[in-house]
């Protein structure tokens, strides 16, 4: 599929998405948001697609939402109503992403910040360049993380960190975003993006069921009592238990061998 | 039987009916009423059938009333059909128990539809809601009395005032069902539950399920009389007393419903 604001190219397995503003440091206009579900959607739906890549062109990730909407309603004296951009255009990203049963990685290549950061947050797992920087930068407009950022930056990083974060918007560079956990791996930037390919097409191979029964195992499991969490992991490992590339991996144990996963 | 809106299967002792209407989303036709009507009455006649399961599709228990039948209808023939009364009656006094597996959406009638059921299970997409008055008009089946029963009054005015919808979680926390499990697993956990209240006496099972309902009925002092004599009339039967015999003596019980 072609997309005005977003890039979509598939190989190996992966959906590799990238934001395609980059002299807006890609931020987000109404059509990104738009072209950014849709891409989403056509990945969840692609049985071939096995695993989705979020990344920026240019040297920005995303710096979240374009500002120069906010200044055109002040200026014209009309109230900022936020809420309902948060309402349709991020939340149903977040929502999407932490709810598809397909891995996705945030491929993060430079700068991030605002609801940028709140979507390589909604991504299960981060991959930075080192030249990637991240910036809580809501504090600095005067306004509160959203985008799902309040929510996955504590459980990312931790109440005692999620304060100091959200609090003094201080920039992280991705070193001290390793060192947080904010990001899985950090890569030099003249090999990055092979490095993020190696990371996605291995989930690429893996067991997709599993996989993405794991997902909604983990998300929930951040959410709920020890008792109800035991107990939906009894439901998913009964699904689990019943797909093929368990019956393949149970097989390649015994065989010593490295299992062929399909995601069936 | 066979029916053109449903499927019906019988598994053990349990009678399964599903709506099959997929590509209305299981609309309440009236034929669906209709057979559905039948399908409740077959299988209360069949004794091997001690608990029943309606579910629909994962995508939808049933998303309502079928509004291009009820566009065309007039007061006078609303009234003269009594639409879908006879269902709510079947299906409210119905004396086996029935469980409901609901996934996907389940709006209007067929959220009322579903209230009227015993035990409530749901995959963790569904969506409830009595979103009636978007088109114009308001619950009809029972809407209106038993969400307020269920969830209280702010709840279900916010509900059925302005149609929006619930998702499985909030629907629990609320009451309005049992248990939520994942969307592989609900018509299997509903199947559960049957079975395990197919284990128990039928007799016992029919006078609770009576006894519960006469709750949303009486008062606090009729309830209570109300449950105190059918539990006295239940110590005349044989099941109590192989109930009470299997319990001394350590082993599962045998009811037969007598």
């Amino acid at each position: 599929m072609e997309y005005e604001t977003v890039k979509a190219s598939a190989s190996n397995g992966v959906l590799w998405i990238a934001l395609n503003r980059p002299d807006k440091l890609n931020s987000f206009n109404e059509q990104m948001g738009v072209d950014l579900l849709e891409a989403l959607k056509e990945g969840e739906k692609s049985p071939e697609v096995r695993c989705l890549v979020l990344t920026g062109e240019g040297k920005a990730f995303s710096v979240g939402e374009d500002l120069s909407t906010n200044k055109a309603m002040i200026e014209s004296g009309k109230p900022v109503l936020l809420g309902e951009v948060l309402k349709t255009k991020y939340n149903p990203i977040v929502q999407r992403i932490r709810r598809m049963e397909k891995p996705v990685l945030a491929a993060v290549n430079g700068i991030t910040a605002g609801a940028g950061l709140g979507l390589a947050l909604a991504c299960d797992l981060r991959a930075a360049s080192d030249r990637a920087t991240f910036h809580e930068a809501f504090i600095k407009a005067g306004l509160v993380p959203d985008s799902g950022t309040s929510f996955w930056l504590t459980r990312v990083l931790g109440l005692g960190k999620a304060m100091e974060v959200g609090l003094l918007g201080e920039p992280i560079d991705a070193a001290k975003a390793l060192n947080l956990g904010l990001v899985n791996w950090v890569f030099p930037d003249a090999t990055f993006r092979g490095d993020a390919a190696k990371i996605a097409e291995r989930l690429a191979r893996g067991p997709t069921k599993a996989l993405g029964l794991t997902k909604r195992a983990l998300n929930r499991a951040v959410v709920v009592d020890m008792d109800s969490a035991l107990e939906y992991e009894m439901y998913l490992q009964d699904i689990a238990g019943r797909t093929r590339d368990h019956v393949e991996g149970v097989r390649a144990f015994f065989d010593k061998r490295d299992p062929n996963f399909t995601g069936q | 039987m066979q029916y053109e809106t449903l499927l019906t299967a019988k598994e053990g002792m349990l009678g399964i009916i599903t709506l099959n209407r997929p590509q209305a989303m299981n609309a309440l036709s009236s034929k669906l009423v209709t057979e559905l009507i039948s399908a409740l009455n077959e299988f209360e006649k069949d004794d091997e059938v001690r608990c029943l399961v309606i579910t629909g599709s994962e995508r939808a228990f049933s998303a309502g009333a079928d509004i291009k039948e009820m566009s065309a209808m007039t007061a006078v023939q609303m009234t003269m059909t009594g639409h879908f009364f006879p269902l709510w009656d079947k299906v409210g006094r119905y004396p086996k128990p029935i469980v409901g597996a609901l996934s996907g959406y389940v709006l209007g009638g067929g959220l009322e539809l579903a209230m009227s059921l015993d035990v409530l299970v749901a995959s963790e997409t569904t969506q409830l809601g009595q979103p009636e008055i978007d088109i114009g008009v308001m619950p009809g089946g029972g809407g209106t009395q038993r969400l307020t029963r269920a969830v209280g009054k702010a709840k279900a005015m916010e509900m059925i005032l302005t149609g929006k919808r619930i998702g499985a979680e909030e629907a629990k926390t609320l009451g309005l069902v049992s248990r939520v499990v994942p969307k592989e697993a609900y018509l299997e956990e509903a199947k559960k539950i049957a079975n395990e209240i197919s284990s128990k006496s039928p007799v016992a099972i029919r006078l609770a399920k009576m006894a519960v309902n006469k709750a949303f009925e009486m008062g606090l002092s009729e309830g209570l009389d109300f449950e105190r004599e059918v539990f006295y009339l239940l110590f005349s039967s044989e099941d109590k007393v192989e109930g009470m015999k299997a319990f001394t003596e350590k082993r599962k019980p045998e009811f037969k419903g007598k």
